[in-house]
């Protein structure tokens, strides 16, 4: 019941700074200009799923811990008060994750459905999904562990730059190093290791547009094939939704104020 | 009422709280002292709940308060400094604090009507001063009638009237039976109202009294005791 309470002010505390109107306007723009200006539909799909897959993870964790950082006055306050710290977690976690959601769904997911883009959008709505709780969940794991905010979020950008850049890229450079061994197994590890990766990859088993895949993505087609792979993918997404959101309440229980 | 038994933190190697046993019960005004960094407020957190100690027990009403959140409906805090979150306005913070709490038929505006913080309501809690924050702190802790009432510093940022009113409230609640536990550093102030004195060094209890209130010539001899405190522990700093 405290929870509901909870989620009540965080998000009425978050929709009132101007971020997320801002956030919505800059992917509204976006993307109706890029499904304006591309005629060709899968093109534009495509460019859209990429600006979910790059941006969405970047904003979703600056943003998440910026909060953090900036409330902590008010998890403060919250805490003195008769609340468990888990409600105090949870009503944060999912006020930012819902948030985040609305702009989202609002920025690129309305566009899409206004145009027309039928049940393709829906795809990259759950692929938006999942990115927005996996990443909101490190964005307050990593900014309840770092005290220091310019630390916090120096980290989190690195963390950024690991999954949705160079990932692919180490993956690859390991391959070519021990191109003479027997790899499969490892690549398809490797491939559940990134979260990018793998919404990606389930994007694209969805969509059936091989040539997109990287790597790792392709390899775990033909590993698993396209509709085991499917229900492998959204396995592996929840793991990576829940395991850092169950880590960070562990270390927001145990935390000093 | 409170009971604290063994307690240890540590912070990094250079501070450890470690409290053998203390014991407070209602109807008291109990004073923390001692140097800066000495664990007044560690200790209030802990029992607050908002700082986790590592080993030891803390009872409030006779239950233990480890992982539990229900026993804070008798605690009412007044931090340090009063950290607000700026974005929110006064009503809303009151708002929210009555709203997290147990519902109560009759709410205590005393502190309200004499602070004068019905003319702020529709401030937000950013634009406030210091010294305005402490009293709107001030006021919402005795607001719930809660059995204990936790106030840190609550005097440091007051002007002298206001300091006047809420002692004189904090005189009134103890006498109608609440314990009230508070940290200062301003010696006549615990010689005006504590009952008891803890006197803290490098998180241990060094000291722990009847406090002789009004004793001797306006207490003069609790002040020299005091500062005796103060200045015997002084070269322990610098070992």
């Amino acid at each position: 019941m405290n929870l509901r309470k909870i989620i009540k002010y965080f998000f009425g505390d978050i929709i009132r700074s101007k971020w997320i109107v801002v956030y919505t306007a800059a992917l509204l723009v976006f993307s109706s200009g890029i499904i304006y200006f591309s005629k060709d539909e899968q093109k534009s799909l495509l460019s859209l799923m990429n600006i979910v897959m790059y941006l969405i993870p970047l904003l979703c964790m600056i943003f998440g811990s910026v909060y953090y950082y900036n409330s902590r006055e008010f998890i403060e306050m919250l805490l003195t008060q008769p609340v468990k710290r888990s409600s105090v977690f949870y009503g944060q976690y999912f006020s930012l994750a819902f948030t985040q959601m609305l702009g989202f769904i609002t920025g690129i997911i309305l566009p899409l459905l206004i145009f027309n883009f039928g049940f393709n959008s829906f795809f990259l709505m759950i692929a938006g999904t999942f990115l927005i709780f996996i990443f909101t969940g490190f964005a307050l794991l990593i900014s309840i562990l770092v005290n220091d905010k310019v630390k916090g979020i120096g980290i989190l950008i690195a963390v950024w730059l690991l999954f949705a850049v160079f990932y692919d890229g180490i993956v690859l450079f390991m391959f070519y190093y021990f191109a003479d061994y027997p790899l499969e197994k490892a690549t398809i590890i490797a491939s559940t290791l990134n979260p990018v990766d793998v919404t990606r990859t389930m994007m694209m088993l969805r969509l059936d547009i091989s040539a997109l895949f990287g790597y790792t993505g392709a390899t775990f087609k033909k590993y698993f094939g396209s509709s085991a792979g499917y229900y492998v993918s959204l396995f592996v997404l929840h793991m990576w939704m829940i395991i850092p959101a169950l880590i960070a309440r562990k270390k927001f229980n145990r935390k000093n104020f | 009422m409170i009971k604290i038994e063994n307690i240890e933190k540590s912070y990094g190697k250079s501070f450890q709280l470690n409290i053998g046993k203390l014991e407070f019960k209602r109807g008291s005004i109990i004073t923390l002292m001692g140097p800066n960094g000495s664990g007044k407020t560690t200790l209030l957190k802990s029992i607050l709940g908002l700082v986790i100690p590592e080993k030891g027990t803390i009872t409030v009403n006779g239950r233990n308060i480890s992982g539990q959140c229900d026993y804070r409906n008798s605690i009412c805090y007044m931090p340090q400094s009063s950290p607000y979150p700026p974005n929110l306005k006064v009503k809303e913070i009151i708002a929210i604090t009555k709203d997290i709490r147990e519902p109560q038929d009759d709410y205590d505006y005393e502190l309200f009507g004499l602070f004068g913080t019905a003319n702020i309501l529709e401030k937000r809690a950013g634009a406030l001063s210091q010294g305005t924050r402490q009293r709107l702190s001030a006021a919402l802790a005795f607001m719930f009638n809660s059995e204990i009432i936790v106030l840190d510093e609550p005097t440091a940022g007051l002007d002298p009237y206001s300091a006047g009113v809420l002692k004189s409230k904090i005189l009134k609640e103890k006498n109608a039976g609440k314990l009230i536990l508070l940290t200062t550093h301003i010696v006549n102030e615990v010689s005006e109202l504590s009952d008891r004195l803890v006197f803290m060094l490098e998180g241990r209890v060094k000291v722990d009294r009847e406090a002789f209130r009004n004793a001797g010539e306006n207490g003069k001899e609790f002040r020299e005791m005091v500062s005796k405190l103060f200045k015997e522990n002084e070269p322990a700093k610098n070992n």
